[in-house]
């Protein structure tokens, strides 16, 4: 028995999470001594709130990602859903539930159009994630006609409330994050998931319905980027055309980080979690430490391409042997 | 005497672990086409890679007008006028056929730009003389048909100043009278002196086209014959005669099938232009194979029956009922396992574990009442039939890239049999793995059929055909060219009907 699980130790410690985990700890570690601020309570939570919101998301690309696919609307459809909730709720006055229901319902709605899109019209994610983020942005300023629109809704909690110390954001972000982990690894769709970024020919000889199973992953990306949206109107209480502007690369840079290959058929949910947070604290570093926030953008693109030269060598050498 | 262009002589090839030529001589005139036959193998192909510097032989000469040629290169090769068309034409596809034709070497004006005038007028010369003169060189080559993609290949070899043309089996993809039409550009090319190989399953067409014959068998040089003086039968004796000295045979055959079930019946089965109209009965507690050429309609048929790949007409019967299969799943809900060909493109999931490569079929089965997998479910089937398999791997939770081609190939039987099915399709189920895996597969059909499974198996290996299948349908460009039972499944009889020619056994069975 000891032995076991000392070799799923040592599996564990082979697998490509472990090494982002370590540098998260030391980047953690480094951090606590380079600022006397960096452990207060408030900064952590700080930290936590500011990737809250990119690790949601990362659930969903990562789970695209690993069918070898990509999702590059995911900032828009923030966007609309936030401002479609903002005008729900103040221009029409719909009660919150019904507002819930329909932001969530549009966000997967989107979703369902890319997977189908990737699936029945056998177009590439890449582009039809592309396009269909220049039309929702259209519509987002359609629908604004550019102006923020203010949001006052028992939902706002969502993005704004707090139990005890902890901000309901970052709580959601650890539930959907456990939710992600437990679908991803311990379903039989999460599994077919793996399977069709590794091989989708030998899938659908497997009998999974390889083209449903990918729509649903775009699915469940829209949704959750739907409910991201509410989640930052409510954090602001308005919403405006602008506000998931860049989210694309701010959610593919952790989920990258944290392990999935960008030619799909590995990595995990929490990995993307990782990643996130060690984004969340550099950028933070960059505040505590005074250093010019241009360098940001710098430091966090050098991790992107250490991360996918990382993951390409890996493949190669596992490839070799 | 006539001259000799091109001189082979003592060739021997050898991969790691295989000799594919072995001490093998033949001299090409100039100017005359000939034919290289024999079954399905490596052989050939290595062969024409050596002629076309692909491949270095491991010992032997090789001479080409006269002079011996050391480190042969593809390059050096086409300076030296031999060009090789494969059978898998390597054009671009969104290029124009000029553009193909001069790939890589494009006139260019003075200012260093395509000169389009000297390209134009060039293409056309060289189509006119592959008997396209209508064709426009700039259309793509993407919007022609494969016969004419075949001329632009060989356009593209006479722009070379080709004097030895190697053809890997031109016709495998043209119809009779494309095939009939690439003849006739043979025959005048032939007359400009150009000096011709043609590699071809098709034994009638070798009849009619070549000077003469070599027949290899197993890496080795059979014999060399004029055409002229040959019967269809002498190429076919030929090419069998190969003694089985250490062959696998199961204990029995099914022999009565007068009280014999139909488990599995198959009507009208369309396939695109690959499988036409054919029909057959899987017996209960059967081994049936379906041989022919590779391309013949074997694997495609599988595959449709199998819900993978769409089919314009086919009913399916399983046990007498009619059966909706549009999907691998609906196929596996009836009770069908596939085990396809090629196991790194479509059955290898090779990111995954031993474990999960076993179970991604079954998962149904390892599922907890909350429709989570069980892990120590999953690991116990896994374990179950990986020992009843005997998959060799150090841990279950081994990466599957990491094992042997044999036990890769155990694992993925192992997948389909730990989901029961009632009919096996195995396709190619001994490619590329070494003989011991092979013999071990053999027992597990063996065993399979003991306990009740019907089972169809697609293979190009003459041996295992005939001394595992009770019965053999043979395919020939996608339809069944003949039926043959245990009793008459002799490597004769099976050659003939690959090859398209007819058999009458009528003068066997009646015996």
């Amino acid at each position: 028995m000891k032995s076991k699980q000392l070799g799923s130790l040592q599996a564990f410690t082979k697998r490509s999470e472990f090494s982002v985990l370590i540098g998260l700890v030391v980047l953690f570690v480094a951090m606590s001594f380079a600022s006397p601020y960096f452990l207060k309570i408030n900064n952590i939570m700080n930290v936590l709130q500011q990737i809250s919101r990119y690790g949601i998301i990362s659930v969903g690309m990562a789970l695209v990602m690993i069918t070898g696919g990509i999702d590059l609307s995911v900032g828009y459809i923030v966007a609309i859903s936030a401002c479609m909730a903002a005008h729900l709720t103040t221009n029409v006055g719909l009660p919150w539930p019904a507002v819930l229901l329909i932001v969530l319902l549009m966000g997967a709605g989107i979703g369902l159009v890319n997977g189908l899109l990737v699936t029945r019209v056998h177009l590439w994610p890449f582009i039809v994630t592309l396009a269909t983020s220049k039309v929702v942005s259209g519509a987002v300023l359609l629908l604004t006609q550019g102006m923020p629109i203010h949001m006052e809704s028992p939902l706002c909690w969502f993005g704004s409330g707090y139990i005890g110390p902890v901000p309901v954001s970052v709580i959601m972000m650890f539930l959907i994050i456990l939710l992600g982990t437990v679908f991803a690894s311990c379903t039989q769709t999460g599994r077919n998931i793996y399977a069709i970024g590794n091989n989708a020919r030998a899938a659908a000889l497997s009998g999974i319905r390889v083209e449903n199973t990918k729509a649903l992953v775009y699915v469940i990306c829209g949704l959750l980027c739907a409910f991201c949206g509410i989640m930052v109107a409510g954090n602001l209480n308005s919403a405006d055309a602008g506000l998931g502007a860049g989210y694309e690369t701010d959610v593919i840079a952790p989920v990258v980080i944290g392990g999935v290959s960008m030619n799909g058929g590995e990595g995990s949910i929490w990995g993307a979690l990782i990643g996130a947070m060690i984004i969340g604290i550099l950028k933070n570093a960059f505040i505590l430490l005074k250093v010019s926030s241009y360098w940001q953008s710098v430091v966090i693109g050098i991790v992107i391409l250490a991360a996918v030269t990382i993951d390409c060598f890996r493949s190669l050498r596992k490839a070799k042997a | 005497m006539e001259q000799i262009i091109y001189s082979i002589q003592h060739v021997t090839k050898e991969f790691p672990g295989v000799k594919v030529l072995s001490d093998v001589s033949i001299d090409v005139r100039k100017g005359e086409i000939l034919a290289v036959v024999g079954e399905n193998g490596a052989d050939k192909s290595t062969l024409m890679n050596i002629l076309s510097g692909g491949y270095a032989p491991t010992s032997g000469k090789i001479i080409y007008e006269g002079q011996e040629l050391t480190s042969l290169t593809p390059q050096h090769a086409q300076k030296l006028g031999i060009a090789m068309i494969h059978q898998e034409l390597s054009l671009s596809n969104a290029l124009s056929v000029a553009e193909n034709i001069f790939e890589g070497r494009l006139p260019k004006n003075r200012l260093g730009f395509v000169d389009k005038a000297e390209l134009m007028q060039r293409s056309k010369l060289l189509l006119q003389e592959v008997g396209l003169p209508n064709l426009d060189p700039r259309t793509l080559v993407r919007d022609i048909n494969v016969s004419q993609q075949q001329m632009v290949e060989i356009a593209k070899a006479l722009s070379l100043e080709a004097k030895f043309l190697i053809l890997d089996e031109p016709t495998s993809s043209l119809t009779v009278n494309e095939a009939e039409y690439l003849h006739q550009i043979m025959r005048t090319l032939k007359e400009k002196g150009i000096t011709m190989l043609y590699i071809s399953h098709k034994l009638d067409e070798t009849m009619a086209i070549s000077d003469r014959i070599v027949v290899l068998r197993d890496g080795q040089l059979i014999t060399t014959m004029e055409t002229a003086a040959t019967q269809i039968d002498d190429m076919v004796s030929s090419m069998v005669g190969r003694e089985y000295s250490a062959g696998y045979t199961r204990a029995q055959y099914k022999q009565d099938y007068s009280t014999a079930k139909p488990i599995l019946e198959v009507k009208n089965l369309n396939v695109g232009k690959k499988v036409k109209n054919i029909s057959f009965t899987l017996y209960e507690g059967e081994l049936l194979g379906i041989t022919g050429l590779v391309g013949a309609g074997r694997s495609e048929a599988l595959q449709a029956i199998f819900g993978a790949d769409k089919r314009q007409s086919g009913d399916i019967y399983i046990e007498g009922q009619l059966c909706q299969i549009h999907h691998p799943s609906d196929a596996i809900a009836h009770g069908l396992a596939l085990v396809p060909e090629g196991r790194k493109l479509q059955s290898l999931f090779l990111r995954f574990s031993v474990k999960e490569n076993i179970t991604i079929v079954s998962m149904r089965q390892v599922l907890s009442r909350l429709k989570l997998i069980n892990r120590k479910k999953e690991y116990t089937l896994a374990d179950t039939y990986s020992q009843r398999l005997r998959v060799k791997t150090p841990t279950l939770d081994q990466k599957i890239v990491n094992l042997s081609g044999g036990n890769q190939q155990k694992a993925v039987i192992a997948r389909w049999l730990a989901n029961h099915p009632k009919i096996l399709f195995l396709d190619e189920p001994t490619q590329g793995i070494d003989i011991g895996a092979k013999n071990e597969i053999y027992e597990i059909i063996d065993e399979m059929l003991h306990n009740g499974a019907s089972v169809i198996m697609v293979s190009s290996e003459m041996q295992e055909n005939i001394s595992l299948c009770d019965r053999i349908l043979v395919m020939y460009d996608g339809e069944i060219a003949g039926e043959l039972y245990h009793k008459d499944a002799t490597e004769q009889n099976i050659v003939t009907l690959m090859a398209g020619q007819k058999l009458d056994l009528s003068a066997h069975t009646s015996t």
